[in-house]
């Protein structure tokens, strides 16, 4: 199949040799699990259970909430200890709403939803059954895998693609779970292909697999209800960019900032795929994810299927801690992998790898002034100029900054591995796209701020001018009231005795007088 | 000589008509600019600038009487961005900025008077009659209106804490080797 060139693009040295071989391990429980309800993109999860509840294994703790928003179940059986605040796994290390687990040990299922057969069921159930199995994306991002499926009915699809380009350094993750769960991933493509009533679907792999690919294509052959294709795609930085590889492998550009849904194309990660399977299949909830753990620091390399919720440093132990004190211990990949704030934080949904990271792997040189030698420009594969929009941000030009594209670039990191001058580019550009959000959010604020005033002071107004009308009409009542008397009086004076009703004018005069 | 006398006439008398009558149609209710300033400030009519509200502390600031430092809320942001709309020099060693301000309301010894709530601008303070009361954080201008007619000290005006949402990468510290 012909493929389609990208712009840029780098070539970091993969280091995939040391953990690719490793079998997928299950992680042993921890004592304790820190559940945050917020892993996904959009609201955090609103929880159900209370503290010092019981849970089993698959049971609901939190509820999406939310269009965008996804369910949380308990990864183990056991009790909740508290619900309040704990260290996100975040490059911030600030706290964030975390259910706390206590595990008993049993690892008991609850009961979990019926499976389903896919092919007989009609999309909408499929895609609540994702929805309530937690499903999110497991490439990173962690966009809720049933609002994207969803999409199906707000555009026209044609084509799904499966990402399975994992292409960011040391990270195998993906690699090893096509090796060893091809039939499962196949299964799952063709579920996604029902849901979201498309024929085509194409799973893109990085060529430095083969072994995965070969795997996957064994499956592919032994199905034949849709028209699923391997591609080995090149491997380069950043190819595993869903747009990037609708780009490659469909030619068609997705416009900035829009889904790849406008040019009709669903992508899923192949780890999400396989999630889909799973709940589907056996009304598995997401519960557990692969982790690679590498680096030259740690003792021992492999991929570890973790529960959500485990902390890293339970993890790091596992794998014999540290030959000697890591120069970076990351979350992530070594291009965007976020540095670990605190080793209590736990693994989350879209946590696909931990690195200790050496002296040798890091390598922290002096910055040097820019000479405009454009290699930045180069790797760009967005198209932009990353020194320009560097140059702007360090004179706090942010606006002129986003001009010249600041807001299409993905954070690929590909400008800073390439420059000479070791320029922190990349860092430029998250500084100023988190300053000009901050910005927006305080702009947004002074709005409200307006209508709420204006409410305020239209609701004072309000109560002014129905306090004066009460007064008003209490005081018209009195009036009334006042006549009423009178004219009763008068009339009684009237209906009197006429001794009395002689005298009544003579009353009313004295009155008068008074 | 007289035609040209004549011909610069005509035209002084016209132009200067039309430029009078321009100014007599044409002309501009107050100071253009005040609208933009009062867009650009926080809207709470809080009155910490010694104004009747932040339209009036924009007139003042159009008009050149006012500092651009007088709003407390705004801070030093609000300050250097006056600065350039009006294109004066902003002298920002007076203002202390601590950054955006909220209140908070300490449970232990708020009576419930609601006295605050009555007087916050944006409604940002819940609670009713003898119950505690508690501070909105999102729509909290930080203008101290309530801190001042607490009756109890109850209330303090606290920096906005930074959470996962609000907290962005800082700017890159940039060791030039030359």
């Amino acid at each position: 199949m012909r493929l389609f060139k990208i712009k840029g693009g780098i070539h970091p040295d993969g280091r995939k040799e040391l953990a690719e071989n490793e079998k997928i391990e299950q992680m042993p429980l921890p004592t304790l699990m820190r559940i945050p309800l917020k892993q996904h993109t959009g609201a955090p999860a609103n929880p159900i259970v209370a503290k010092g509840d019981m849970v089993k294994k698959g049971q609901v703790m939190a509820l999406s909430r939310g269009a965008v928003s996804a369910t949380i179940h308990a990864p183990t059986s056991g009790r909740i200890i508290a619900i309040g605040r704990f260290v996100a796994p975040h490059a911030s290390g600030l706290p964030e709403p975390t259910i706390t687990l206590r595990p008993d040990g049993e690892d008991e299922w609850d009961t979990l939803p019926p499976p389903l057969d896919p092919f007989e069921t009609d999309p909408d159930t499929l895609a609540n059954r994702i929805a309530e199995a937690g499903v999110v994306g497991l490439g990173g991002a962690a966009f809720p895998a049933a609002v994207k499926l969803n999409l199906r009915n707000r555009t026209e699809l044609h084509t799904l693609i499966i990402n399975a380009a994992e292409c960011e350094p040391y990270i195998t993750c993906d690699d090893r779970l096509m090796r060893e769960r091809a039939e499962e991933i196949i299964d799952g493509v063709a579920i996604i292909c029902h849901t979201i009533g498309v024929k085509k679907a194409l799973i893109g792999v990085e060529k430095n697999k083969p072994e995965a690919i070969k795997a996957l294509k064994k499956q592919v052959a032994k199905q034949d209800r849709y028209d699923i294709k391997v591609i080995e795609v090149p491997t380069r930085y950043p190819t595993g960019f869903a747009k990037h590889l609708v780009q490659i492998l469909t030619g068609l550009e997705v416009p900035a900032r829009a889904l790849t849904a406008e040019v009709g194309v669903i992508v899923h990660n192949v780890a999400t795929t396989f999630a889909i399977q799973q709940a589907v299949r056996f009304g598995r909830p997401l519960i557990s994810r692969i982790v690679t753990v590498s680096g030259e620091m740690i003792t021992r390399k492999g991929n570890f299927e973790v529960p959500i919720g485990t902390p890293i440093s339970h993890i790091i132990e596992h794998c014999g801690g540290f030959i000697d004190e890591p120069e970076k211990l990351l979350l992530g990949g070594s291009m965007m992998g976020d540095p670990v704030s605190s080793t209590r934080a736990p693994i989350i949904k879209g946590s696909n790898g931990i690195l200790a990271l050496g002296r040798k792997e890091t390598s922290q040189k002096p910055i040097m002034p820019c000479i405009r030698c454009t290699s930045c420009v180069a790797a760009c594969p967005c198209g932009l100029m990353p020194y320009e929009m560097a140059a702007r941000i360090k004179a706090d030009e942010l606006e002129s900054a986003v001009d010249i594209g600041l807001r299409d670039c993905i954070a690929c990191g590909s400008c800073s591995f390439v420059c000479p001058a070791n320029i922190p580019l990349v860092q430029y550009f998250n500084y100023a796209k988190g300053s000009l959000t901050a910005k927006q959010r305080a702009a947004h604020k002074q709005e409200e701020t307006k209508r709420l005033v204006q409410f305020h002071d239209e609701r004072m107004e309000k109560i002014k001018k129905e306090k004066q009308a009460a007064m008003a009409r209490m005081k018209a009542e009195r009036a009334a009231k006042k006549r009423l008397k009178e004219h009763e009086e008068a009339a009684k004076a009237k209906t009197a005795t006429p001794e009395e009703a002689s005298s009544a004018p003579k009353s009313e005069k004295v009155r008068a007088e008074a | 000589m007289l035609a040209a006398i004549g011909a610069l006439l005509a035209l002084g008398l016209l132009i200067g008509g039309g430029l009078g009558l321009a100014a007599y149609y044409l002309r501009v209710e107050g100071n253009p600019i005040a609208g933009e300033i009062e867009d650009m400030l926080p809207g709470s009519n809080c009155g910490q600038c010694g104004f009747l509200g932040c339209a009036d502390a924009a007139n003042a600031l159009a008009d050149h009487k006012a500092e651009v430092t007088l709003c407390p809320p705004g801070g030093r942001d609000l300050a250097t961005a006056l600065a350039d709309k009006l294109g004066v020099e902003a002298d920002l060693s007076s203002m202390k900025d601590t950054g955006p301000m909220i209140a908070f309301v300490f449970e232990d010894l708020c009576i419930g008077c609601t006295k605050c709530s009555k007087r916050c601008p944006t409604d940002a303070i819940v609670g009713a009659s003898k119950q505690i009361h508690g501070v909105v954080d999102d729509a909290c201008t930080g203008c101290e209106k309530c801190a001042d007619v607490c009756p109890t000290g109850a209330i303090a005006m606290r920096k906005e804490s930074t959470t996962i949402q609000t907290w962005h990468w800082p700017k890159p510290e940039l060791a030039l080797a030359s």
